[in-house]
């Protein structure tokens, strides 16, 4: 389904070049589940975003179910995002001023899908994501869980097939961080591709896919018995 | 993206933030608003200036004491004579020339006015019955002062709306006897209206015979003697005319000013000029203050909210639909900052009005028609500006940036 071969992309802080992906191959396969770990400045979230196509890399290619693209134009990049990837960030990223429902209906309002048929799927998500009676309440009004809940309400309303999550439990105390996990691990296996960038050992470990980062590089990449804390 | 969907993310935007979008609001329509008065300022004074001296009719012409050497120029109108014009003389002027229909001299001064136990401190006009008719004014009842021979004077006179009030209450008009001074006279009839001339209030007046108010100011000249012409007459040999007779009564000394309409709106022209350009600079100056403040705003308004466009492109949003949906909301905010503002320059204006009556502030009309352009202009220019910046940014940069 990906396919990344010699993805570079290099930043410069001041006169110094960093090579935040250095000549990065991967290749993940519908409904895999992987976690990509590694220090901080290992290229983690830059890997992230190329393959959320919210960046472009300097040389290399990417293609996305066979589609080339880094050669695609901007529009044409945000309406692959828009039917096939979903995101869920550490910070919820939800918009303030809107209800968690109309959070949810964001993406889909976007792409211009009617109003009725919006509100009927985001309650679907809201329903399986227990999140039901929330509808209504401004993202101030929920806690951390909640919030969380409604992010990945968003990201998989618009049923992508890869779901991108950066540090997705950062920000959670440990029990609804576990609930959370256990959502997204349920999506996977419905099928959903899932990536989850993260520090925390004990979460990267759940993955059947494990890929290390250091300096731009992929240095490990294991795959198989993963011991699953309970 | 439906059109419906995107208008109400952006009302949105504006009514769930209600202590920002109201602060927008009301820099915009300050903008707008100072525009709308200002220019109204402006233009008010324009017009009173030009009303205050166009009041000749084209029949019309007036006469001052002294001489000004240089043409084009104002005429003197406060009238610093070396010799006066006399009552005789325009009695003379009036009975020997055929060009002369009518004449109206005028002496102005002020007096206390007294009815029974009231006494007011107003304007005396000291004029006669053309006076009325040259100056079209309207009676709110009884009628016009005897005419006649305009170095008798007569014991009848007429009063202002206001004076009227003031003064004898609700006692009858016509009829009544009033005290101007040590003068008695008896009122024919109350004037209409404020029928402003030559920046006297005339509701706030009284108007007696010309050869009374000499008496009572013990002045022999007069303030200024307005001239109606016979019909069909020609302005220019008539004030040819009144030259060489004046001249001839003054023993040859050509030391009286006559103006026509045409001279007088010749030397209005230069000081109507500098008034236009004045408006126009005033206009300038707060439609940029406005602009810049518009400016700002939106610059502050849209680099604020920086995460919020890498959040729709992380959404599938592209570059051209959240530049789109963001001068949208720019746009929206700024025309209702500036409808905003147009109602509350109105209420300033219309406020200005009840304060000075004499003057009516009325903005032109481009005024606000540019106002609101600016604004909205401004508006949408200076959002394009740094959403082009944040939406060209990789959105999870721009979602970093809390």
């Amino acid at each position: 389904m990906i396919e990344l071969k010699d993805i570079s992309k290099t930043f410069y802080l001041g006169d110094q070049a960093v090579h935040a992906l250095d000549k990065v191959n991967l290749s993940i396969a519908q409904g895999e589940y992987l976690s990509v770990m590694g220090p901080s400045g290992s290229g983690k979230s830059t890997l992230l975003n190329m393959l959320g196509l919210l960046d472009l890399p300097d040389a290399g290619s990417f293609t996305l179910d066979g589609t080339e693209t880094t050669t695609l134009a901007e529009p044409e990049r945000a309406l692959l995002r828009s039917e096939m990837i979903g995101f869920v960030f550490q910070a919820y990223h939800l918009i303030p001023r809107l209800t968690a429902r109309e959070n949810i209906e964001l993406p889909m309002m976007l792409v211009g899908i009617p109003a009725r048929e919006r509100r009927a799927l985001a309650e679907q998500a809201m329903a399986r994501l227990g999140i039901a009676e929330r509808g209504h309440h401004l993202p101030r009004q929920l806690s951390g869980g909640q919030r969380q809940r409604v992010a990945l309400a968003r990201a998989i309303v618009r049923r992508p097939r890869l779901l991108l999550a950066d540090e997705p439990t950062g920000n959670l105390d440990s029990r609804s961080g576990a609930e959370v996990v256990e959502l997204i691990e349920e999506l996977n296996d419905e099928g959903i591709t899932l990536l989850v960038v993260t520090h925390d050992a004990a979460l990267g470990r759940r993955a059947a896919r494990r890929i290390t980062m250091v300096d731009g590089r992929v240095v490990a990449d294991e795959t198989g018995a993963n011991n699953v804390s309970p | 993206m439906f059109p419906r969907d995107a208008a109400q993310y952006c009302w949105q935007a504006i009514s769930r933030y209600r202590f920002r979008s109201a602060m927008v609001l009301l820099a915009i329509s300050l903008g707008v608003a100072s525009v709308v008065v200002f220019t109204a300022l402006g233009e008010g004074a324009r017009r009173y200036v030009f009303d205050e001296f166009s009041y000749l009719g084209a029949d019309v012409l007036a006469v001052f004491p002294g001489r000004n050497e240089t043409t084009g120029g104002l005429p003197p109108v406060t009238g610093t004579a070396a010799r006066d014009i006399t009552l005789d003389e325009a009695y003379i002027l009036q009975r020997r020339l055929s060009a002369v229909e009518d004449v109206a001299p005028v002496v102005i001064g002020s007096a206390d006015v007294s009815f029974g136990e009231r006494a007011r401190e107003v304007l005396i006009l000291g004029s006669s019955a053309a006076f009325v008719d040259i100056r079209q004014l309207e009676f709110a009842e009884g009628k016009n002062i005897r005419s006649g021979d305009i170095r008798k004077a007569g014991d009848d006179c007429l009063i202002g709306e206001t004076l009227r009030r003031e003064i004898l209450g609700s006692n009858p008009a016509v009829g009544a006897s009033l005290r101007v001074a040590d003068y008695r006279c008896r009122v024919v009839g109350v004037l209409a209206g404020r029928g402003d001339a030559m920046g006297m209030d005339l509701s706030d007046a009284v108007l007696i015979p010309v050869a009374a108010a000499q008496r009572l100011f013990n002045t022999p000249g007069l303030f200024r003697l307005i001239v109606k012409l016979a019909p069909g007459r020609d302005a220019e040999t008539s004030r040819q005319q009144i030259l060489a007779l004046m001249k001839t009564l003054h023993q040859g000394e050509e030391d009286v000013t006559v103006v026509s309409p045409d001279a007088m709106l010749s030397s209005l022209d230069g000081i109507l000029r500098t008034m236009n350009l004045g408006v126009a600079a005033i206009a300038s100056i707060s439609l940029l203050v406005a602009g810049v403040l518009i400016m700002n705003i939106t610059l502050i308004n849209v680099t604020q909210r920086t995460e919020e466009i890498g959040l729709l492109k992380a959404l599938g949003a592209s570059t051209r639909q959240v530049t789109k949906l963001f001068l949208l909301e720019s746009t929206l905010s700024c025309s209702l900052g500036a409808l905003l503002g147009l109602v509350f320059g109105a209420v300033l204006v219309f406020a200005a009005r009840l304060l000075m009556p004499g003057i009516a502030f009325v903005p032109p009309v481009w005024a606000p028609v540019l106002a609101v352009l600016v604004a909205v202009v401004s508006g949408a220019a200076f959002a394009w500006v740094p959403v082009r910046r944040a939406s060209a940014l990789a959105p999870v940069v721009a979602l970093q940036k809390h």
